[in-house]
């Protein structure tokens, strides 16, 4: 039987490849399939954290929903001819500094904060990970504590759709 | 099953956070990088998936569920902001016939 680490290790070098590939790809189409492969990892990344609500929400939302909302968005702003192949960078190795010069940032921070010191981050309930499922906990934090974010996220997505269909009716709507 | 399963016990937090900082970084490289105004915002999304997948993992190994319902908040917010976002570039691509970036250039300095 193969260890869940292990597990971690693929999905993880698969999330890192797809995203870098997504970068550096000329090809448009090529770039949000690989989109794809790397949510779906993520996903999986998520099961490897006991978050399984996560991981149905990350499928459901993020390549049921965002994905297909941007093949649609490729779909209707590419001409047949520039599909292949975008138009190249500008300035590539100025960007490629300012991102190493994030990474490197970001790499200090961990590396020189004690991470691991955190108040409760020592005390892991295996009880806590290895319920049936983490709905339990979520949906009675979702209507005590957080009813009122989660009513206002509702109204967000309501406000986001109306927008949307009146930005991109365009001058049809009189 | 009161034992600490083996995934959390054998990985450290670190390399969640090493993980997370590549997504991050990869994203934002790609934002740099690019031209094209959809490949911009699939970059975007990269860096909201890294943040929501740091959020999973302390949520995990500090056995708190409140990190994933922030994670829950953050992906409706990303699905709200990617129906507007592309309605625009929808809009800008009936306007100036092409995706790229460097064309709006009218507030440039």
């Amino acid at each position: 039987m193969i260890p869940v680490s292990v597990i971690f290790y693929v999905f993880a070098t698969l999330v890192a490849g797809s995203g870098l590939f997504m970068v550096l790809t000329k090809n448009v189409l090529y770039a949000a399939f690989s989109l794809l492969i790397c949510l779906l990892s993520l996903a999986a990344i998520y099961v490897c954290l006991f978050a399984d609500f996560a991981a149905i929400a990350q499928i459901m939302i993020y390549v049921g929903g965002v994905l297909v909302l941007i093949l649609f968005g490729l779909m209707l702003s590419l001409k047949s001819s520039d599909a292949a192949q975008t138009s190249p960078s500008r300035n590539p190795i100025k960007s490629f500094l300012l991102a190493a010069s994030v990474l490197v940032g970001l790499l200090f921070l961990i590396f020189n904060s004690n991470i691991t010191a955190l108040p409760g981050l020592g005390n892991i309930q295996p009880q806590f990970l290895t319920q049936k499922t983490s709905i339990y906990h979520l949906g009675i934090e979702f209507i005590t504590t957080f009813a009122l974010p989660f009513e206002l996220a509702s109204l967000l997505l309501l406000a986001a759709l109306v927008g949307a269909a009146y930005i991109s009716a365009g001058s049809k709507i009189k | 099953m009161n034992e600490i399963p083996e995934v959390i016990r054998t990985i450290p937090l670190n390399y969640y956070l090493f993980l997370s900082t590549a997504l991050f970084v990869i994203g934002v490289t790609g934002v740099l990088l690019r031209r094209n105004a959809i490949i911009i915002f699939m970059c975007i999304e990269l860096m909201l998936n890294a943040v929501n997948l740091l959020l999973v993992s302390f949520s995990a190994y500090r056995s708190d569920p409140n990190g994933q319902v922030f994670v829950f908040f953050i992906m409706a917010v990303a699905a709200a902001e990617v129906c507007v976002g592309l309605a625009i570039i929808v809009m800008i691509y009936r306007n100036l016939q092409s995706t790229d970036v460097h064309l709006l250039n009218k507030l440039k300095w």
